[in-house]
Order: C-alpha cells, then sequence, then structure tokens
C-alpha cells in the first residue's frame, strides 16, 4: 500500500529510575536506532521529537533539544505532544513528511526522566480545573483503573485471580527483556499479597513512573529499496482519532461523562484500533502479538476487546486459555508492558512499536513471538489523544 | 453548643438541601444536551453551536455504573482527617441525562455493600472541616428500600 513507510531502525534507552537529564536517554536510544538503521545522522532529514513536560524549555522543544545534541545538521524538525500518546503523534508527524514526498528518512525520538519526590497537583483553591477538584474529592488515578476492574467483576466475572495472573504472565514475559526496569518474575501469592491500593487493584497491579527512550527511523519504501532494506518492518497504520460527543467512558481527570441524553454515546477507545484496521486494511484476526496500555493490570483485559482480539465480555477467557501469553495464539505485551517498564510518558509509544520491530523481525530472543507478521499497539493521552499503530512484514 | 456551619466545598455545584440535593448542571437551549460540570460558553454537541444554557438541578438518583475505593489517603488538595479513614467511590448512571457521575459514597458504606447496577441517591456530607465549618460535598448512598 502507498501508505506505507519502513522501519528502517529501533533502539532504546533501558527504563529505570536513573536521574539523569532526558536528553541522555534521548541520544543513547536515537544513536542504538540510527546504528541498527545503517542511516548515517548526517543524512537524516527530519527529526521528530516527543515532548516531554517535567524537563523544562528543553523539554518542550525536545526535537530540537535533541537535534542538538546529535549536532546540528539543518534537518528539518518537529516537537509533538500529546500526553501518553506523544510518541505516536511524533511518528506519525514524520510518517506525514516522509509520504508527502518532502524528506525521505527522519528519526523520531522520546524520552522523560521521572521527577524528584511526588508531582503533585498546583496549590490553591481551583475549582474550575476538574483535575484540581477530583484530587480534593480523593479521586485519584487508581480510582479511574479500578472502576474499569471491578465493573468486568460484577459483569463479566472476572477475578482477583485473573488480574494477578496478567501481572504474573507481564513480569515473566519482562523477565527476558533487558529493557525492561523490572525483570523480577511474581508469583500469584506476592501479587495477592500486595497491598490493596484501590480495591480491587492491588499494589504490584499498578505501573510505576520511569525513566527511559526510545526512537525509530522510518524512510521511504523507496530509500529503504535504495540501500537494500526492501524488506524491511513496515508502518501500515497510525491511529491518532480523537472522541466522538458523546463519549462514554469514564475519562482521568473528568468527574462525569459527556451526557449521552441527546446525541448517542461513543465508547472512544473502541474508536482508536477500528481507525487503524481500517488504515491497514487488516483485522484483529490478522494480528500475532498486541502491545497494550497496561496502566494498571487489568486493563489489559480491556484493551483486548477494544483491539478485537475478542469478544467484549470475553476477555476472561482469552486470558484463562494461555492465548495471551508467549506461546499462545495472540500473545499481548510480550516486552512485559508498563508492567515491567513503567511509564515513560514521550517514550512509551515508542517503545511499543520497537518491540513490535524486533518481533516481526525475529529478533525478540527469549520472548519471540514465533512467526509474527502482524502487530498492534494501542496506547492513550489523556484528553482525547489515542494512539495506535500496526506494523507489519 | 452552636452548630457547625454548613459551607459547599465547591461552590455552585450542588443545591444545599440537605434533604433533596441536586447536582447542578446545564442545559443547552439548542439541542437540550445535559453538562456536568455546568457549561456556560458554548455547546459541545459537533451539531450544535449553541452558546445559550439554562441551569438545570440533574436528577438526584441512578444505578451503578461501578464502584471502587481509596484504600491510601490521596495527595493534596484532599483534606484528610487523622488518621485516615478509607472511603468507597461510586460511579453513578444518571438515567434521564445518561451520564455518569463519580463522587464518594456515604461514610459507613464499603465497597461490600455496592454492586453494578445498585440504585443510589445523591446526599451531603462533610467533605473536611476548616476550623468549625464543615464544608460538604455530594456523595452517593444506596437508595433506601430499593432492591439491590
Ligand atoms: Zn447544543
Amino acid at each position: 500500500m502507498s501508505g506505507e513507510v519502513a522501519i528502517l531502525g529501533v533502539g532504546m534507552h533501558p527504563w529505570g529510575k536513573w536521574g539523569r537529564n532526558f536528553v541522555e536517554y534521548g541520544v543513547h536510544a536515537a544513536r542504538a536506532a540510527l546504528a541498527d538503521s545503517g542511516v548515517r545522522w548526517q543524512d537524516v532529514q527530519f527529526i521528530s521529537g516527543a515532548a516531554t513536560m517535567r524537563c523544562g524549555y528543553p523539554g518542550y522543544v525536545a526535537g530540537a533539544t535533541f537535534a542538538q545534541a546529535l549536532g546540528w545538521q539543518g534537518a528539518q524538525v518537529n516537537t509533538s505532544y500529546a500526553a501518553c500518546a506523544s510518541g505516536s503523534q511524533a511518528l506519525a508527524a514524520a510518517r506525514s513528511k516522509i509520504l508527502s514526498g518532502e524528506c525521505e528518512v527522519a528519526l523520531v525520538i522520546g524520552s522523560d526522566t521521572t521527577p524528584k519526590g511526588f508531582l503533585a497537583p498546583a496549590k490553591g483553591y481551583r475549582p474550575d480545573d476538574p483535575d484540581w477538584v477530583r484530587f480534593y474529592m480523593g479521586i485519584t488515578n487508581p480510582t479511574y483503573f479500578a472502576l474499569y476492574a471491578r465493573r468486568r467483576m460484577d459483569l463479566y466475572g472476572a477475578t482477583e485471580q485473573d488480574f494477578a495472573a496478567i501481572k504474573v504472565k507481564s513480569a515473566e514475559h519482562g523477565s527476558a527483556n533487558p529493557n525492561a526496569r523490572y525483570r523480577k518474575k511474581f508469583t500469584m501469592e506476592e501479587v495477592l499479597g500486595s497491598n490493596m491500593v484501590a480495591d480491587p487493584l492491588r499494589l504490584f497491579e499498578v505501573c510505576a513512573t520511569s525513566d527511559g527512550a526510545a526512537a525509530i527511523v522510518i524512510s521511504s519504501l523507496e530509500y529503504a529499496r535504495k540501500i537494500g532494506r526492501a524488506k524491511a518492518v513496515r508502518v501500515a497504520a497510525i491511529s491518532t482519532v480523537t472522541p466522538r460527543f458523546a463519549s462514554s467512558e469514564v475519562e482521568m481527570p473528568d468527574i462525569a461523562t459527556d451526557s449521552a441524553a441527546v446525541v448517542e454515546g461513543h465508547s472512544f477507545r473502541a474508536s482508536i484500533a477500528r481507525k487503524a484496521y481500517e488504515e491497514a486494511g487488516l483485522g484483529p484476526e490478522d494480528v500475532s502479538a498486541a502491545e497494550v496500555y497496561d496502566l494498571a493490570s487489568p486493563m489489559e483485559l480491556d484493551w483486548c476487546e477494544y483491539l478485537g482480539l475478542c469478544k467484549p465480555g470475553e476477555a476472561e477467557a482469552l486470558l484463562r486459555s494461555g492465548a495471551t501469553r508467549i506461546g499462545g495464539r495472540i500473545p499481548v505485551n510480550p516486552s512485559g508492558g508498563l508492567a515491567c517498564f513503567g511509564e515513560a510518558v514521550p517514550a512509551q509509544a515508542l517503545a511499543q512499536v520497537c518491540e513490535l520491530t524486533w518481533q516481526l523481525r525475529g529478533e525478540a530472543g527469549p520472548r519471540q513471538v514465533q512467526g509474527a507478521k502482524v502487530g498492534i499497539t494501542a496506547n492513550q493521552g489523556l484528553f482525547g489523544h489515542a494512539s495506535s499503530v500496526i506494523v507489519k512484514r | 453548643m452552636t452548630e457547625a456551619k454548613r459551607v459547599p466545598a465547591i461552590e455552585g455545584w450542588y443545591t444545599m438541601d440537605q434533604a433533596q440535593p441536586h447536582l447542578l448542571g446545564s442545559r443547552c437551549t439548542s439541542c437540550g444536551t445535559y453538562f456536568f460540570p455546568k457549561q456556560k460558553q458554548f455547546c459541545r454537541n459537533p451539531a450544535c453551536e449553541g452558546t445559550a444554557f439554562d441551569d438545570v438541578p440533574l436528577s438526584r438518583t441512578g444505578r451503578i455504573w461501578s464502584y471502587t475505593n481509596a484504600s491510601y489517603q490521596p495527595p493534596e488538595p484532599y483534606v484528610s482527617p487523622d488518621p485516615f479513614v478509607p472511603f468507597a467511590i461510586a460511579a453513578v448512571e444518571l438515567e434521564k441525562e445518561r451520564m455518569i457521575v463519580l463522587g464518594q459514597v456515604v461514610s459507613g458504606t464499603g465497597v461490600e455493600k455496592l454492586r453494578v447496577g445498585m440504585p443510589m441517591e445523591l446526599v451531603l456530607e462533610t467533605l473536611h472541616k476548616e476550623g468549625e465549618t464543615d464544608k460538604v460535598i455530594w456523595k452517593w448512598k444506596p437508595l433506601a428500600g430499593a432492591r439491590s
């Protein structure tokens, strides 16, 4: 298809809590991706950075910050911000530049460093800010994850054991990933023995915040052919859709959903992958592996359904059948997911694409999904940012 | 002994009628869509360019969409009693407005007493004290006499 671009190289800086500058991780990941691609930095025509809001001005202009760090060479530049979906938007910007014929080869980078101490909401009495209101009422981030988990328990018979089993599975997958921050394997007893945070969510089922970086070199198919990489893994689709009114999902940080009294309600999360599948001309039945947004372990079940890997209400059965583990029919989060990485906001959507690229090349080592041909990612940025990327070979 | 002064924790979001409190939303005069918190400037229905809104009290009963609790003390600006007391949280779907509204569940009602689909009603309860003043917020309470 004419809308495709080639992934020439991928690279990461290992996730962790290193306490260093985000530029350092970004450059490390960029150099790794460039080395993997065989493209010289001087030949990159477009650099696309995913912004971080935690590192001052250099973070707001991340694209230029990385370009300067790698050495100014005159490339065109872009910086994208879309919360947790920033990486996909930076990738989409680079793809558009290539597909429009404005450039042939581009470098995409996302990197973050965790703030020191607790990141509290701004002080004062600010009732016009929904984020302030919900914290004032004691509604924290895990509240939202827990609401979805509890609903599955009451509607579909999900159990605490199911949620713990997802964490155990992710940890098992991630234990074989050199870029993962947490490589310890967990037992059901350990997960179920961890403290309740927001019933039914337990501490070991909620992801952490990490330092980390990921980078990707993409090019036109023509350029890939020219340098002998005609068989490179391709980006087949990028979905960056916004919700449709009335959005019927309870979304952080909102205190209420849209009203569907006049206009019919829509599921934003289900619409994310629909757009990606349409664009790629593929369907859930074609998917070999998925990387999904597991801020909390139970959310993997919801994403299996939003991605169409099973019907609504059937994700528990899919999990229990073993289909979603490596070696199963449709492995989910072979990288270990956010459970093993933790969130590094501008990098995580790109890290998912890195993982699927390794999987499709057959370079994932002990966590290899055999014969992987098509991979899909799902991610969501606060305030209406979707992110789903389909890669294929 | 004087009674503690009761004031809304968030001004203008609900009536202070102790017996039958309502959340206060707004309704687009062009298309009829409800908003909570109040929308005052432009309608968010993409097919509507309405800019005029009526203030409306929202239904004070609905059914549980889901629920959870806060097992740990939330960070500021939440004001915690000392020691912290865990509380349940419910997301309740209002039938007429077809809108889900989050809120704490009344003190003394834990998650073990809640179920998806359970009828709930809106009540007022103290969110925290400020000196001698009770800062009051809306909370969800299992509807008395209703089947759960
Ligand atoms: Zn309207």
